[in-house]
């Protein structure tokens, strides 16, 4: 088969400049408007790394690959726009592999660049060789390798359009070192067009008509909104689309402000670990709208009760989203955004459910979400709800994988979009900390909290010096059970109690540690400490690292157990 | 049961990979899969034959092949009206005696010789898949020591024709 890339061949367009492969690279970077690029150097990218030495776009220096790639997830989470990654060859690029898996789970736009071996040393086992393509296929939406200059500029281009349109993902291209050292015509000016890949924006009206009608006919209503209504931008629409049918929202971990938590309407989130309204919802509910969502397992847990007696409208970007978990009545395909927009205009109105939506706003009342304070010891719900409340809810909350992220999402309702940086379908622990490097990046004026637990900490931490070497003012909070505490936490429930390997009583000094990175530390293990330490945090100009000892058993509750139905939460009242 | 897709494809490094991962994460077995130029410069034909457990598991593959940006069409034509082919090399071990009763048992299969040995007879043949298995059955008690079979490749029915056909069955004219 012949080799390479773009499908788009024409004769060059006037004005193009014959540039060196690694300045076709930057140049092309400066074209998409690139901020900031998330990397680490090596031997297969010195060429390019050359071509930035003095190309005057801000790089980010992290301390391992996967650090880089969480970072310009993070960034890209904030910002929307396309995190830019460049890593080496061999090792530099499998360092990359989870954080790939992750954002192609999580649709987060990226463009990943690594280095390769020359062109004639590929397949010989070279020195830094390996089949970074191969290995990438299933993580990447797309994937490219060079072999021939000319068509780099081209390639950069359409991977700048596939990660960005449609179903955002990660995309990749491996650059050979002969490739970033050739000369060629950097010729960017042509359109892209790519016959296999033409996302369907504007969905069918007729499709949003049977939305409609099927409102009106509604008895119990109610609106599933994920990750879709941030990737499109489309929170304003989903609030005046909710406002006019009066419909309750329930919110996916992903999607969480995409609809104001302190809406009446809003039933909080739902799944394993949401609120009993927002499962309940869909339980009984007669009519499910679902916008932008995957109905991923986490959510809909056992599909046998989910959504059962429920006509289901699934409005998704991705075709293959739909009907894939849960079958669907009203299949629209298309962008969140266009499809609200499409709904208002052909006049969606209230059914008769009125009573319905007092039920569940009954319901929210009477089975909010909970924990007993014990007057001793500092409780990790509790330290959530101070950082909400310091921050007036303003703050970008960064987590990492297990109890904390569950509390997070609980307990710091989130009022406006891209706020709430997380890794939902991966469940990647060390994600955190890079993460909230690269949601700073994307909004330095904001107050970034990394709110971590002792595990996925300790997993990146070599990260927390990019905090002081770019002085990024990230308040770094563990949420600290000395322990693996969701593992631990099936460990109680599921089997009996046997703790295998998810204690980590011995802990490093993070104190020391804070203080080895040149940031300042501080230890909380009550919560009048906790109170303290975190307005010491605030009121410090530059990053903090704040120990916060947590109630080591703590379980994150309600919860619908392994298996059960969404309707078979424990937990919901102490 | 048994899905026929037709799948047409960038000619391009890698592709094959592309599309056999994707069976590969859902788990699916692939019964055979042949792929060649098409009759548009840089686009393949890929003709997939899964055994896959559901419709909707056909219906997620589909579209997880539309997926693929290397991807063009996919046409599931297990339903429709196609020509399918297949060919097969079957090496079989012949006597003087049987020489001649092998010679005439392939002829209804349309089969030919393709090479002579002192003890074998290299057989090839073209056909729907029932034809060459049941051209293999009638062989085997002879000895087939080498096979190769290359799975289906096919083509939809040219359109008019299947209409004509479908008329003519509808108005009793002929019987198929």
């Amino acid at each position: 088969m012949s080799v390479s890339t773009p499908q788009h061949r024409p004769g060059p367009a006037a004005g193009a400049a014959v540039l060196r492969g690694a300045s076709m690279l930057v140049e092309a970077l400066k074209r998409e408007g690139v901020e900031v690029i998330f990397g680490y150097p090596g031997g297969a990218v010195l060429t390019v790394y050359d071509a930035l030495y003095d190309a005057g776009i801000p790089h980010i220096l992290t301390r391992h690959e996967q650090g880089a790639i969480h970072a310009a997830e993070g960034y890209a989470r904030v910002s929307g726009k396309p995190g830019v990654v460049i890593a080496t060859s061999g090792p530099g690029a499998t360092n990359l592999v989870t954080g790939l898996a992750d954002a192609m789970m999580d649709s987060l736009p990226l463009v990943v660049i690594t280095g390769q071996v020359a062109t004639d040393l590929i397949g010989t086992d070279a020195f830094q060789e390996t089949s970074t393509l191969g290995i990438t296929m299933p993580i990447t939406k797309h994937n490219y390798q060079v072999r021939d200059v000319a068509e780099l500029p081209m390639t950069i281009k359409e991977a700048f359009h596939i990660a960005s349109t449609g179903r955002p993902g990660p995309v990749l291209i491996d650059l050979p070192k002969d490739i970033t050292n050739a000369m060629g015509l950097f010729d960017y000016d042509r359109p892209v067009h790519i016959p296999g890949y033409q996302p369907t924006i504007v969905p069918n009206r007729l499709q949003i008509r049977k939305i409609v009608a099927a409102i009106k006919q509604a008895k119990r209503p109610v609106i599933l909104a994920g990750a879709g209504v941030l990737h499109a931008g489309a929170h304003e629409w989903l609030r005046k689309f909710v406002e006019r049918v009066r419909i309750p929202v329930v919110h996916t971990l992903l999607g969480l402000g995409g609809f104001p938590a302190s809406h009446p309407l809003f039933l909080g989130m739902g799944g394993m670990h949401g609120t009993y309204a927002a499962n309940m919802a869909m339980y009984e509910a007669d009519l499910l709208i679902n916008i932008g969502a995957r109905f991923d397992d986490r959510l809909t847990g056992n599909l046998a009760h989910f959504a059962r007696q429920a006509k289901v409208a699934h409005i998704d970007i991705d075709p293959a989203e739909i009907g894939k978990n849960v079958e669907t009545d009203i299949p629209v395909v298309g962008d969140a955004g266009e499809a609200l927009k499409m709904l208002l205009e052909e006049d969606a109105t209230p059914g008769d459910y009125a009573d319905w939506v007092e039920y569940l706003l009954n319901l929210k009342r009477e089975f909010p979400l909970w924990y007993v304070p014990d007057g001793k010891t500092l409780k990790p719900q509790r330290l959530i709800e101070m950082i909400h409340q310091m921050t007036a809810g303003d703050a970008i909350i960064v987590t990492d994988v297990g109890q904390h992220q569950m509390w997070a999402a609980q307990f710091y309702p989130f009022e406006k979009p891209r706020r709430f940086v997380t890794s939902g379908g991966l469940g990647t622990m060390g994600f955190g900390l890079p993460a909230a490097i690269g949601a700073q990046i994307a909004a330095r004026d904001s107050r970034v909290f990394a709110v971590l637990g002792d595990g996925g900490f300790q997993m990146t931490l070599q990260e927390l010096i990019v905090l002081t070497e770019y002085q990024l003012p990230v308040k770094v909070v563990i949420v600290n059970n000395t322990a693996l505490g969701m593992v631990r936490q099936w460990q109680e429930l599921f089997y009996s109690e046997r703790y295998s390997q998810s204690l980590m009583p011995v802990q490093p000094d993070y104190l020391k540690l804070a203080e080895a990175y040149h940031m300042k530390g501080l230890l909380a293990t009550t919560e009048e400490e906790a109170e303290r330490a975190l307005r010491e945090a605030l009121a410090t100009p530059g990053p903090v690292l704040v120990d916060c000892r947590v109630t080591p058993d703590e379980l994150v509750y309600p919860m619908v157990a392994p298996g059960k139905g969404i309707h078979e939460m424990v937990g919901v009242k102490p | 049961m048994n899905r026929i897709l037709s799948v047409i494809v960038n000619n391009r490094m890698g592709v094959l990979n592309r599309i056999t991962g994707l069976f590969l994460k859902r788990g699916i077995n692939i019964q055979s899969i042949t792929v060649g130029p098409t009759e548009t410069e840089g686009l393949s034909r890929m003709t997939i034959v899964l055994n896959v457990d559901s419709e909707r598991t056909t219906e997620q593959v589909i579209k997880q092949l539309h997926k693929q940006i290397d991807v063009l069409k996919v046409f599931d034509i297990t339903e429709q009206a196609t020509v399918t082919r297949e060919l097969v090399l079957i090496r079989v071990a012949v006597t003087p005696q049987t020489r001649a009763e092998v010679t005439g048992l392939i002829e209804p299969f349309r089969a030919s010789i393709i090479d002579v040995g002192r003890e074998s007879l290299t057989i090839q043949a073209t056909g729907r898949t029932e034809k060459i298995d049941a051209l293999i059955a009638l062989l085997r008690p002879y000895g087939i020591k080498e096979l190769a079979r290359t799975g289906i490749t096919a083509l939809t029915r040219d359109s008019d024709t299947v209409n004509e056909v479908a008329r003519l069955n509808k108005a009793n004219v002929v019987v198929l």
